[in-house]
């Protein structure tokens, strides 16, 4: 890392102080390790939302610095939480069924005891075969190195084919729909491997932690949601800072330049393509766990364009607005949709907020782009412009 | 004299209109020509297909002292065998400071891990400081480029095409858009940069023509009209005819 690449990058610092200080203020308060003003249901919430800013900062990457809409980034969010949700589900099955198993007069052979993990895990979707995909199931390091592998492979696969063909602007949104809309259609199948819709459940559970009281682990996901979104950050403030954030952005304003500078443009999408879908990966691994369960729903197309709605609203190509958009409107999402936002009355009409808040949200994000196309983190700008402007006035006197 | 860059017999078909037809061209390493012609008279294509930007439908463009084939490179290949070019419309990074212009232009390794590990050493500096010297940006380094004059612009452009270090610069209408004074400029940039390399400069101007003092090649209807010094081709019957006489 560059010796002063804090200094020339305030907006670090910054960040990540008020993230610290805000892990802090959660931990003194919160259920499990402080005053337990804040329950711990609560600090699920905020420990889900820090994922949803780290894929939110991985967004920007890709399309406010790189230029690519991705409109499929959340399947490699998914693809995360599943990879980590096999080991929990398995792992936690097998406890239960060694327990219950532990009382019988005949020890259970190791075959009864996977035949039981199957039948309790694979029963919903009328089968007690284990999938050719569970093979690893059984160990946590291998199947949190697919957390990053099988997001960052699909990524390749599918980049190299679209970029190698040029594929650019609305078509390749387009295509990336399609592939999260693909992924979905075949997890949701009985046969995929993965439960069809019903997806993984009980993953708030962690094998091996039974003894820990939940409000614990709760933190523990907390914490560990708020170190990746600070890593993270750190990563995607360093990627952008230098010759390389140079050369994205270029991509981004004039594509066929950066081509004739010698740069091979579909080797630094590819690469920006891929590494965001492993810190998408990344993301999920930490959300569902947190969230309970996956399944093929979180993937359907609409989730990842809510995604490109959140960088919009807050700003793109700088990545604080990604988080301040991820924060904000999903935060506000819970609230709306969450039935505790009082409806309005106009006498002749009842404005429900459960179902007025997507159009609501919808109508933000096109006033966003007609006439606040810096989002929400532009007013930053006016901010330190106008301290700027201040210095500089004071320099007149 | 040996040649750097040839084309020959070269087509190239839109939609059935041949804008390139049968056209053979040579230029030496340390050379400077310009190419004239009326509006659409392929010279803009031309250069698409030096660059790979363009494929042919047939003809051969082979390239530097091992004769290679140009055909089969992509864009970013063919720029990094060495050719430069600058566009009609000058294009920089405009949310970009000239100074990263520059730095991204400078001729160093292009793979993306070695631009993501890529620190500027002094040496870079140096020579940022050196071609931004050249073009008369001294003082803008750290301004936004997007801020900057039209003219100013066009040197940007040309300051990030010395950077490359090219054997060959194309340069598509340079003095487009220039005053007199910013033109006078941009020749004598142009005229340094040939002492060491070949340039080819595409120009409607003739008075800019005349100033670069060089060898001459007319294009029309996408093949080669004459081609000689200025005012041999100036005295053609054809040229005179096609293109002076409108
Ligand atoms: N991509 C293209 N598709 C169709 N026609 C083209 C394309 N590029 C150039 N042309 C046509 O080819 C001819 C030569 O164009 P160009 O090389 O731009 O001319 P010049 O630069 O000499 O003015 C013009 O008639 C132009 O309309
Ligand atoms: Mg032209």
């Amino acid at each position: 890392m560059q010796q002063g690449f804090l200094s020339k990058n305030p907006s670090v610092p910054v960040f990540l102080g008020i993230l610290a200080a805000f892990t802090l203020l959660i931990t003194l308060t919160a259920e499990g390790t402080g005053t337990g003003a804040v329950s711990a249901t609560f600090v699920k919430v905020l420990g889900r939302t820090l994922c949803l800013a780290l894929i939110a900062v991985a967004m920007d990457l890709v399309w406010g610095y790189t230029g690519i809409l991705s409109l499929g980034h959340f399947a490699f969010f998914g693809l995360g939480g599943y990879m980590i949700g096999m080991w929990l589900m398995y792992q936690r099955t097998r406890d239960i069924v060694v327990a219950s198993l532990a009382d019988t007069p005949i020890p259970a052979t190791e075959t009864e005891i996977n035949d039981a993990i199957g039948n309790q895990i694979f029963g919903v979707v009328g089968s007690s075969e284990f999938p050719a995909i569970w093979v690893f199931a059984d160990s946590l390091p291998i199947q949190l190195a697919l957390v990053v592998l099988v997001p960052g492979v699909l990524a390749l696969v599918f980049g190299w084919l679209a970029f190698r063909a040029r594929v650019t602007g609305v078509y390749l949104s387009i295509l990336t729909q399609a592939m999260t809309l693909a992924l979905a259609l075949y997890l949701f199948q009985n046969e995929s491997g993965l439960r069809g819709n019903n997806g993984l459940s009980g993953l708030q559970n962690i094998p091996g932690l039974e003894a820990v009281p939940p409000a614990t682990v709760t933190m523990w996901f907390f914490w560990a949601s708020a170190l990746a979104l600070g890593l993270g950050y750190l990563l995607a403030a360093w990627i952008v800072s230098g010759k390389f954030g140079s050369v994205i952005r270029g991509i981004r304003d004039n594509e066929a330049r950066v081509r004739f500078l010698g740069y091979s443009v579909e080797a630094y999408k590819l690469t920006v393509f891929t590494l965001t879908a492993c810190i998408a990966g990344v993301a999920g691994a930490l959300y569902y766990p947190q969230a309970g369960i996956v399944n093929p729903a979180e993937i359907a197309p609409i989730a990842s364009i809510y995604l490109a709605v959140w960088v919009a609203i807050g700003g793109r190509g700088r990545l604080y607005g990604a988080v301040i958009g991820a924060v904000v409107v999903s935060m506000l999402s819970t609230w709306f949709t969450g039935g505790r936002a009082p409806d309005i009355n106009l006498g002749f009409y009842t404005i429900k907020w459960v179902d007025w808040w997507q159009v609501a949200l919808g109508l933000s994000f096109v006033l966003v782009t007609l006439f606040a196309p810096k989002g929400i983190g532009g007013l930053v700008d006016i901010f330190t412009d106008r301290r700027k402007a201040g210095v500089a006035g004071e320099a007149g006197k | 004299m040996s040649t750097l860059l040839e084309v020959s017999g070269v087509s190239v078909t839109f939609d059935g209109f041949r804008a390139i037809n049968n056209l053979s061209f040579q230029i030496g390493p340390a050379e400077m020509r310009a190419i004239i012609g009326p509006n659409g008279a392929g010279k803009t294509t031309f250069m698409d297909i030096v660059t790979g930007k363009t494929k042919p439908d047939e003809g051969r463009v082979i390239w530097g002292d091992e004769n290679v084939s140009l055909l089969k490179m992509s864009e970013a290949q063919i720029a990094r065998a060495g050719i430069g070019r600058k566009f009609q419309k000058p294009t920089v990074f405009e949310e970009q400071t000239v100074r990263a212009n520059l730095l991204m232009a400078l001729k160093h390794e292009r793979s993306p891990l070695q631009v993501l590990f890529f620190k500027a050493g002094p040496t870079d500096a140096e020579r940022v400081e050196e071609l931004a010297a050249e073009i008369g940006l001294t003082e803008q380094l750290e301004r936004i480029s997007g801020e900057l004059s039209h003219g100013q612009k066009q040197w940007l452009e040309i300051g990030m095409l010395l950077a490359q270090d090219p054997r060959l610069l194309l340069v598509d209408e340079p003095a487009a858009g220039m005053t007199p004074s910013e033109r006078e400029h941009t020749t004598s940039l142009l005229v340094q940069a040939a002492k060491t390399r070949a340039v080819v400069v595409v120009e409607h101007d003739m008075e800019f023509v005349r100033r670069l003092n060089c060898k001459v090649t007319v294009l029309h209807e996408g093949s080669v009209l004459a081609e000689g010094g200025l005012d041999h081709v100036t005295q053609n019957q054809k040229v005179i005819d096609v293109y002076l006489g409108r």
